[in-house]
C-alpha cells in the first residue's frame, strides 16, 4: 500500500481504522495472494492468474453487515468488499457480545462453573456444560456412574435436536420461507419442553455438573420422550414436502458456499460443515466419549459442501438423534444419577438433619468448593456445531487457574470469507444461515 | 522452579533415564494425553514435522498466564515462563491427538505465527493476543478479535484487575 493511496472518507472516518478492508486494488499483491494461496490452496499458476486479474478500485464499495442485521443470527458484523452484487473479500468482525467469561470462569468454583458455560452456546446449552464437567472429571480422575452417563447422552441428543430444529427455522426465515420459522419453533418447543421437565429450565440448564448430573429423571420422563419421538417423524416429512422439494429452496442453496474438505481441515472448521464436504468425522464415532460406542448411529456426510449439503446433513442428524434417543430409553439402566464421592457431590438432603460430617461435606462444598488436583486436560465432544472442547489448567484450588473454551462456532466463523468469495449479497445470508454461529459462544 | 529441581534431586533415577521424546521433542503425559514441549524457536520446524505426519489441524490455541502458579509439572530441561502457548492438534487418519506447550518470556512476549501452515489458527492467534498481549510474528492481521481498538490492556493476564473497571463506552470519558 503506497501512502499517497486516498482511502474512501467512510473508512476515515471510523475510529476502528485497524480493523477496516482496504479495496483490493489498494492491497498489496503480494498479500493477496498469501491469503489466497495460503488458505484456497491455489497453485503458482492461479495465483499469477488471480494477479493479474485487478479490479479497478472504484467499482469497488465496502459496506458494513451488521451488527444489528437480523440475518446475522445475533451480532456479527461482516464487512463485505463488494463489485456490483458480488461479493469479493469480506472480513467477521466480533465482539460485541464479549463478556469475558473465561475470566469468569476463573472466579468461580468448579461447582459454579457450570452455570458460567452454559450461557456460551445459548442454543446448546447441555454440550458446554458436558465439555466442562468431563474436563474436571478427567482432572479429578474419577467415573461417573452408568445412569449418570446415559442420561447425558439422552439429554444432550435432545438438545442436539432441538438446537438442528433452531437451526431449520432461522433457515427458513433467512431465505424467505417464513412460514418454516413458525413450525421450526414450534417443534423446538416441544423438545424444550421436555428439557424443561428433566432440568426445571428451558435453556442455560446447569444441569449437568461434575460429577455427574442436577437430578435424576423425573417420574414419567418417559412419556415425554415417546411424545416427542411419536410427534417429530411426522413433523419432520412436512419439512421435506415444504422444504426438499421445493425449487425455489433448493435453488437457493444448492451450489451456493461451496467449500471443499482440504479448506475445511486448514481453517479448522468441524461439524456440520466438514461433514458437508464429504469428509467423514464425527467425534461420537470417531473419538467416542460417555457410550456413544454402545450406540448404533450413521454420521451422515454431504457431497458437494454447499448450503444445501449442510441443511441436509443437519435435518438427518435429527433423524440420527431420535435414534439414539431411543436406544437410551431402551438402555437407561438403574443407579445413581451422581457419584458417590462424598468430596464432590453434596450430600441428600435429609442426611444433613442427622448427620454433622454431612452437614460439614455440605458446607464446605458450598462455601470452599471441591479441591481439584494440580495439572491440566483437554477433553472435546460434538456439539451440533462442530468440536466443542473445554482446556482447564488447574493449581490445585477449589477454581480454576485457566479455563479455555474451543468454541466451534468461532473457529467456523473464520470459513465465512472463503464460502463467500465471488457469491451475490442474497447468497450470503443464505452462506451465514448454513453455518448456524452462535454469537454467544463466539464472543463468549 | 524451587520445587521442579527438589523433585528431580530427591528421586536420581529419573534424571539418570533418557526422557521420553515424540518427534524430537521432549514428552510428558497428562492424564493419558500426550503433551510436547517444543522451544519457541523449533515450534514451526516441529508443526512443519507434525504436519507432514498427518496431523492437518490445529484444533485450539490458547495462551495460560502462569503469573500466580509457579507449582506446575515441567520436564527437566525446560525453563518455566510466565506465559505458555498451548497449542491441540488432530490427526484424523490415526484418531490421535497432541497438545504443545510452549513457553514465552514476559520480557520478549513475542510467538511465531503458525498461519502460513495452518490458516485457522489466525482468528486464535488473534484473540491469544488480545488476552495476553502475546505478538504472534508473521500474522496478516494482528489486531484485537474480542476487545474494543481501544481497549488498555489485556483482559486474562493475571495481573489485570478484575472486577473493578466498569463498562467502557467507546467515547465515554475514561472511568479507569
Amino acid at each position: 500500500m503506497t501512502a499517497t493511496h486516498e482511502l474512501p472518507t467512510n473508512v476515515n472516518q471510523t475510529s476502528e481504522g485497524g480493523q477496516e478492508l482496504t479495496s483490493a486494488g489498494v492491497v498489496a499483491a503480494g498479500e493477496r495472494l498469501r491469503e489466497l494461496g495460503a488458505v484456497l490452496r491455489l497453485s503458482e499458476n492461479d495465483a499469477l492468474v488471480a494477479e493479474r486479474q485487478q479490479v479497478p478500485d472504484d467499482e469497488t464499495m465496502i459496506i458494513n453487515m451488521g451488527p444489528q442485521h437480523p440475518s446475522t443470527h445475533g451480532v456479527l458484523r461482516l464487512m463485505l468488499e463488494l463489485q456490483g452484487e458480488t461479493v469479493l473479500r469480506c472480513k467477521p468482525i466480533i465482539g460485541y457480545l464479549h463478556t469475558g467469561m473465561e475470566r469468569t470462569g476463573e472466579e468461580l468454583t468448579y461447582l459454579q462453573g457450570p452455570t458460567n458455560v452454559t450461557r456460551m452456546d445459548y442454543a446448546a446449552p447441555l454440550f458446554t456444560e458436558l465439555a466442562f464437567s468431563l474436563t474436571v472429571e478427567k482432572l479429578l480422575d474419577i467415573e461417573v456412574p452408568e445412569r449418570a452417563i446415559w442420561i447425558r447422552m439422552l439429554m444432550t441428543e435432545m438438545n442436539r435436536i432441538s438446537s438442528h430444529l433452531l437451526f431449520m427455522a432461522t433457515n427458513g426465515m433467512d431465505l424467505g420461507a417464513v412460514s418454516m420459522m413458525l413450525y421450526g419453533w414450534r417443534e423446538r418447543e416441544e423438545a424444550l419442553r421436555f428439557l424443561q421437565e428433566v432440568t426445571g429450565l428451558r435453556m442455560n440448564h446447569n444441569y449437568i455438573r461434575p460429577g455427574g448430573v442436577a437430578a435424576d429423571l423425573p417420574d414419567g420422563w418417559r412419556d415425554g420422550v415417546l411424545r416427542l419421538l411419536d410427534m417429530l417423524p411426522g413433523r419432520l416429512a412436512e419439512y421435506d414436502t415444504l422444504l426438499n422439494q421445493q425449487p425455489i429452496f433448493r435453488e437457493r442453496l444448492q451450489g451456493v458456499g461451496a467449500i471443499t474438505a482440504e479448506e475445511c481441515l486448514a481453517l479448522g472448521v468441524t461439524g456440520p460443515i466438514l461433514r458437508s464436504t464429504g469428509y467423514d468425522w464425527d467425534l461420537r464415532r470417531d473419538m467416542p466419549y460417555l457410550a456413544f460406542d454402545q450406540v448404533d448411529f450413521d454420521v451422515v456426510v454431504g457431497s458437494y459442501g454447499d448450503c444445501f449439503d449442510r441443511y441436509a446433513i443437519r435435518l438427518a442428524e435429527i433423524h440420527e438423534s431420535m435414534k439414539i434417543v431411543r436406544q437410551c430409553l431402551e438402555k437407561m439402566p438403574k443407579g445413581d444419577y451422581r457419584i458417590q464421592d462424598k468430596k464432590v457431590t453434596p450430600p441428600p438432603r435429609a442426611r444433613i438433619d442427622e448427620s454433622m460430617e454431612a452437614l460439614i461435606h455440605h458446607f464446605k462444598i458450598f462455601t470452599e468448593g471441591f479441591k481439584v488436583p494440580e495439572g491440566e486436560a483437554y477433553v472435546s465432544i460434538e456439539s451440533p456445531r462442530g468440536e466443542l472442547g473445554c482446556y482447564i489448567v488447574s493449581d490445585g484450588s477449589s477454581k480454576p487457574y485457566r479455563m479455555h473454551v474451543r468454541a466451534p462456532s468461532f473457529v467456523n466463523l473464520q470459513s465465512l470469507p472463503h464460502l463467500m468469495h465471488g457469491s451475490l449479497v442474497a447468497d450470503a445470508v443464505a452462506i451465514i444461515s448454513s453455518v448456524d454461529p452462535i454469537l454467544g459462544e463466539v464472543d463468549r | 522452579m524451587t520445587d521442579i529441581d527438589a523433585q528431580s534431586g530427591e528421586a536420581d533415577t529419573p534424571a539418570e533415564i533418557a526422557p521420553e521424546t515424540l518427534f524430537d521433542t521432549l514428552l510428558t503425559r497428562s492424564h493419558e494425553q500426550l503433551v510436547l514441549h517444543p522451544t519457541r524457536e523449533s515450534y514451526s520446524a516441529l508443526l512443519a514435522t507434525l504436519h507432514a505426519a498427518g496431523y492437518h489441524s490445529v484444533i485450539d490455541l490458547c495462551g495460560v498466564d502462569y503469573l500466580t502458579n509457579d507449582s506446575r509439572q515441567l520436564p527437566v530441561d525446560i525453563e518455566p515462563e510466565r506465559f505458555e502457548v498451548v497449542v491441540n492438534l488432530i490427526n484424523h487418519r490415526e484418531r490421535a491427538r497432541l497438545r504443545l506447550r510452549v513457553q514465552v518470556p514476559e520480557t520478549d512476549a513475542v510467538f511465531p505465527s503458525a498461519f502460513n501452515l495452518y490458516p485457522g489458527t489466525e482468528a486464535m492467534e488473534r484473540e491469544a493476543f488480545d488476552m495476553f498481549g502475546i505478538t504472534f510474528e508473521g500474522h496478516p492481521d494482528l489486531t484485537r478479535i474480542l476487545m474494543p481498538e481501544d481497549w488498555i490492556g489485556h483482559p486474562l493476564r493475571k495481573d489485570y484487575d478484575s472486577g473493578r473497571i466498569p463498562v467502557q463506552f467507546k467515547g465515554a470519558p475514561a472511568n479507569r
